[in-house]
């Protein structure tokens, strides 16, 4: 009984993640997105140690210039130096994204688990809460926080935050049933293994990449919704650079100053695009379908 | 000039070479068995008859139909040939009909495209075809959805479109692979009327040799591409002069060696069952009734032996599968009790359960879900150690890890790869090394063979045969497919509708059974020998 | 069927019930004394007093919150605080701005989105599909107020072709009206419009990988016939879904354009609401758009089920 076939016959020793390395590095999209990603994010770092003009300083006598030599960007009505806004902006967008998705994922990934595995009551409520919570735009949260605390920082990121609760339950709901639902499971149940350490084990590691995927949407929708929120004046208050205050700022002096509302938008447009391109990367990288071939029998 | 004739067709996709110098043919009126394992080719063949290759495949060589050049055919002409002159049946009946349209309409849609006919001739058409295949319009109207039906039922719809307008040739690629034994007769004694009816040639494609020695006249048999051997189906089958058919004839008819159980002497069965049942809660037909309760196994009762091998048998939605998990303990019983090793497992927690859980392990069916991907081989062998009373070392662990291997005849550096890296075959044995690390004295296995290759399955059942021996160990195999239990087991029980309609010794109930579930079941399974000696018959 | 239609109904109205009380609880209760919110907290206790008294914030909280419900049924919003006049009337004629505004959008984006979809999906990894994919990246990077500046800059601004903002009424006449919605109603439409064509792509590839495409193709239909019958029939269903919950981004989409275009519907009125601290308006107000948000929900499951039989038998 000496078949070949049963010979240990590899077709590659390397695991799920030494290919992946390499498919991202392949990956126009995720190397893309990276850079501008890093940019932005790099851009908001250096703010805290240097910009080229300090973004409160008000200068009367330099005020609408359009972008130049000594400001590349121009500078806004008082004279304030756009470029260095917008680095010191971006502070503001990442931190609120970051806390945002962090209150989603955290609070939301485990509901979702145990949303899956419990089934019966507990599920129901938990789909319940998130119809209802789905029910809310952010922006209405928003809008009830600002009524009775004030406009802030603080209303905008338990706000988004709020919204992407339910966003990652559902994921992690929708994601761990289908894993919960294969054999080897299944096999792990029978070899004595309970809820709790076969949800860890097995069912996190296995929904890991979708969650991440997500993780690097609602950072994007994080952005957006953040500019939205502080054009309509219930985000980041004076004096701290926002970019969507920035926007809504340049409203009324449009007509002569066009470069007031352009770079702002600009600076949301390229932070988000970045973090599309790398989650479309990822997502195309991380895909089950590519990675892992099978041998033929 | 036959009806289709294949002439050194060679097709490649994408630079791989898939197909090599393939020559068939089929005239009108005959059945043409195509048959190979996974990876032969014999799929892309059919595609090739068809036209509908994946993009960037390049075909070379030529496919007569009728006269007509296939390869040179441009796609209109292609698109007026098919569902009209040459109708195809696919494999997976679940997933072949649009969930969104009605079975009259995706019938008569074929009908309109290709006569023109008006929507009410179409439908008096897609009627009668329906009838034909077996689905009566007063149980099946045409206003149907495919969700309505069963697998069965909706390959019957797939025939129904592929034959509605009386093609030359049928095509049908493991047109029954999907679906239990019984229905499998159903469905090719319902090709093989058709085919005479209106004469026409059908080329069957299947992995099973018995099926298709049942049904063909001439068999071509296929390997990695190319065309192993090829004549009248009898004569092929019994001369056997290529090796590969040797292997194939074979490992279909393969019994490991085994020695005769013995009854030991132990005063108590290793599993005992009392009476078990199973509901499940019906569904709500309407806003006032309430839903009646759906019993899946119905007063169960049976007892095994230590190191004995008993088959579970029957069709699919007979309860089997529901009696394994609540062996298992993966689920319980509404009535009744199951006793294992004494404890009523039945009724314990599941920290009391777990001394029974390492006596008592599972194969599953599907050797690509049973591994989670994620993790190394090593880890996913030994998890079932988490169960022994003291926790091995990282040490102990990799040893008993590598017996275990080697066992099931892997080798000891396998510990390291990721579950993708084998064959579907190597998997199962990966499967079988899980479930004897801990010496259990109990392994369920549910359809451990099905999804595998003829070869692979006459290795694997010998590994099963050959740990019996080696171990002591006792099996509950469930399994619709006869040749699997009698190659393997010493008693079986045939199941119907949640009950034990018959048991005993496996090859007195398989040659002589007396219930009816037992003898439909025993009338449908495909037996190789049979075929070929009443073939042989048949030409005198 | 009608069971399907009941549950979903019975759910929408709980959700309703459940957002009002989380709405009555976040702007009454949790502030704890709504009428320093409003007069702020270096108001007199005199003045306080009498506020309370004029608002009713003396009746214990269940009781305001049916009263508020009860209203609601009838019609009666309550009335503002700053205006003094019923909370209806403000929103009766911001209603007819902001509603028609959403629709336009989504009616403009759907059709947008999804032919351009089905393109890129049946030009897979041609330069088309690349072109589509691309230029829909920055759609959904587009922030839509921004989108909004721009077109302003461009049609009105420069080319004079379109009003900058603000909004006759519909009395002045229907194209007036119209006219002033257009480019809004671009601005909204084309970021959603990107999303729902890489979703309609991503949902018809998904669908032509299906079993069923094969056996469409066997039959002898063309490759396009199989595509528009039975492909796209059968990836709608799922854009369905994400049509409904766009809907959501898109109201709140439209509350922020309004600023841009200077319109006068419920969006400026509840900022304004927001800035002189007036609770009553921003209560129904924030109340009547999540009702739209589950309206138009439910209204998608309906849909959703005639799309798809299968939800058809309850399982």
């Amino acid at each position: 009984m000496t078949d070949p076939s049963f010979a240990s016959t590899a077709i590659s020793t390397e695991g799920v993640e030494a290919g992946l390395m390499r498919r991202l590095a392949r990956s126009p999209s995720f190397m893309i997105g990276a850079v501008i990603t890093a940019i932005v994010i790099l851009a908001a770092f250096v703010s805290y140690f240097w910009t080229p003009y300090d973004p409160t300083a008000m200068a009367i006598s330099s005020r609408l210039k359009g972008p130049s030599a000594s400001h590349i960007f121009g500078t806004d009505q008082f004279g304030r130096d756009i470029f260095s806004m917008i680095m010191v902006g971006a502070r503001n967008s990442i931190a609120v994204s970051v806390f945002s998705v962090g209150i989603g994922v955290i609070i939301g990934v485990p509901l979702g688990l145990v949303a899956a595995a419990k089934a019966g009551l507990l599920d129901e409520i938990v789909m319940r809460m998130n119809d209802l919570v789905f029910a809310f735009p952010a922006l209405l949260t928003a809008v009830m926080l600002a009524a009775i605390i004030g406009p802030g920082t603080l209303g905008a990121v338990i706000a988004i935050g709020v919204f992407n609760i339910p966003v990652f339950a559902r994921l992690a709901r929708g994601s761990a049933l289908s894993v919960l639902a294969r054999e080897f499971i299944l096999a792990s149940r029978a070899s004595g293994k309970g809820t709790a350490l076969i949800l860890i084990e097995h069912v996190l590691p296995n929904i890991m990449n979708t969650l991440i995927v997500q993780a690097t949407i609602q950072f994007s929708l994080g952005i957006l919704l953040e500019a939205g929120l502080s054009y309509v004046g219930l985000g980041t208050p004076p004096p701290f650079p926002s970019w969507g205050r920035m926007l809504s700022e340049s409203q009324t002096l449009m007509a002569t100053a066009p470069h007031l509302a352009l770079f702002p938008g600009l600076a949301i447009v390229f932070a988000v695009l970045g973090l599309n391109l790398l989650g479309d990367g990822l997502r195309d990288a991380l895909d089950p379908r590519l990675a892992g071939r099978s041998a033929q029998a | 000039m036959s009806l289709l004739e294949i002439e050194k067709l060679s097709l490649s996709i994408n630079g791989t070479p898939i197909l090599k110098h393939i020559d068939l043919s089929v005239e009108a009126g005959q059945t043409v068995g195509l048959v190979g394992e996974s990876g032969s080719g014999k799929s892309m063949t059919s595609l090739a008859v068809m036209k509908l290759l994946p993009p960037g495949a390049q075909a070379e060589g030529r496919i007569g139909f009728n006269g007509i050049d296939i390869l040179a055919a441009p796609e209109n002409a292609m698109c007026r040939l098919r569902g009209n002159e040459i109708g195809m049946v696919f494999q997976e009946p679940m997933t072949a009909l649009n969930p969104v349209k009605t079975i009259g309409e995706q019938v008569a849609e074929g009908i309109r495209l290709h006569t023109g006919a008006n929507r009410a001739d179409a439908e008096a058409r897609a009627r009668k075809i329906l009838e034909r295949v077996g689905l009566p319009v007063e149980k099946f109207p045409l206003s149907r959805y495919p969700h309505e039906l069963s697998g069965g039922q909706r390959q019957r719809v797939v025939i129904a479109i592929a034959c509605a307008l009386k093609p030359k040739l049928l095509i049908a690629d493991e047109p029954t692979t999907a679906l239990d034994v019984v229905l499998q007769k159903q469905i090719l004694e319902l090709l093989r009327d058709l085919v005479d009816e209106n004469r026409m040639g059908l080329l069957l494609i299947s992995h099973d040799l018995a099926v298709v020695t049942d049904m063909a006249d001439r068999i071509t048999i296929m390997r990695r591409g190319e065309v192993m051997e090829e004549g009248e189906t009898a004569k092929t089958l019994s001369a056997q002069v290529h090796p590969y058919t040797r292997q194939l004839a074979e490992a279909s008819t393969h019994m490991p060696a085994r020695a005769k159980f013995v009854e030991g002497r132990a005063p108590e069965p290793l599993l005992q069952l009392d009476n078990v049942m199973r509901d499940y809660p019906g569904r709500r037909v309407s806003l006032f009734q309430k839903a009646e309760p759906f019993r899946a196994v119905n007063g169960v009762s049976f007892s095994l032996a230590p190191g004995q091998s008993v088959a579970l048998v029957g069709r699919s939605g007979c309860g089997k599968s529901t009696l394994a998990r609540m062996i298992l303990a993966l689920d319980r019983p509404t009535g009744g009790e199951i006793r294992f090793m004494g404890d009523t497992v039945s009724r314990m927690g599941e920290s009391a359960l777990r001394p029974a859980r390492r006596n008592m392990q599972v194969v599953f069916q599907d050797p690509y879900g049973s591994f989670d991907p994620r993790h190394k081989v090593e880890r996913l062998v030994a998890e079932p150690l988490h169960l022994l009373e003291s926790a091995p070392s990282p040490a102990e662990r990799r040893e008993r890890v590598a017996a275990a291997l080697h066992d099931v005849g892997l080798s000891a550096r396998d510990m390291n790869k990721y579950p993708h890296e084998f064959s579907g075959g190597q998997r199962q044995r990966l499967s079988i090394a899980r479930a004897i690390i801990t010496r259990p004295r109990l392994i369920v296995a549910d359809e451990p063979v099905s999804a595998l290759d003829v070869s692979i399955r006459a290795q694997i059942l010998d590994l099963f045969a050959d740990l019996n021996q080696r171990l002591g160990v006792a099996y509950l195999f469930i399994t619709h497919d006869l040749t699997v239990a009698r190659a393997i087991t010493d008693e079986v029980m045939v199941m119907h509708d949640g009950v034990i309609v018959e048991e005993g010794a496996t090859g007195r109930v398989l040659d002589h059974p007396q219930s009816q579930a037992a003898r439909d079941l025993v009338a449908a399974a495909p037996d190789l020998q049979r075929a070929i000696a009443r073939r042989l018959e048949m030409q005198g | 069927m009608l069971i399907y239609i009941s549950r979903r109904f019975i759910a929408l109205f709980l959700t309703l019930v459940v957002a009002s009380g989380v709405i009555f609880t976040v702007l009454e209760i949790l502030p704890g004394d709504p009428a320093e919110v409003i007069l702020g907290t270096q108001a007199r206790p005199d003045t306080l007093a009498a506020l309370r008294a004029k608002l009713g914030l003396n009746e214990p909280a269940p009781v305001r919150y049916a009263e508020w419900v009860g209203g609601m049924v009838h019609g009666d919003l309550g009335t503002s605080y700053t205006y003094s006049v019923p909370v209806s009337d403000l929103v009766k004629q911001r209603i007819w701005v902001s509603i028609p505004l959403a629709i336009l959008a989504l009616i403009l984006s759907t059709l947008i989105a999804i032919p351009v979809g089905v393109v890129a999906a049946t030009n897979r990894n041609k330069p088309l599909d690349f072109g589509i994919m691309g230029l829909s990246q920055f759609g959904i990077a587009l922030p839509n107020f921004w989108f909004g500046l721009l077109l302003v800059y461009v049609f009105a601004i420069g080319l004079r072709w379109l009003p900058s903002g603000g909004f006759p009424g519909w009395s002045a006449g229907v194209w007036p009206a119209f006219r002033a919605l257009i480019l809004p109603a671009v601005a909204l439409a084309l970021p959603q419009a990107a999303i729902l064509a890489r979703v309609t792509r991503s949902a018809l590839l998904d669908v032509l990988g299906e079993d069923y495409i094969r056996t469409a193709r066997a039959k002898g239909l063309t490759q396009r016939a199989t595509v528009w019958r039975h492909g796209v029939r059968n990836a709608l269903i799922p854009v369905l879904t994400i049509l409904g919950l766009q809907f959501s981004f898109l109201i709140a989409g439209t509350v922020i354009i309004e600023n841009v275009f200077y319109l006068p519907g419920l969006g400026r009125l509840v900022f304004q609401a927001i800035a002189q601290r007036d609770l009553m308006v921003v209560k129904s107000v924030v109340l009547l758009i999540v009702a739209a948000v589950v309206i138009v929900t439910f209204l998608v499951d309906i849909a959703y089920a005639f799309a798809d039989p299968r939800l058809k038998v309850r399982r």
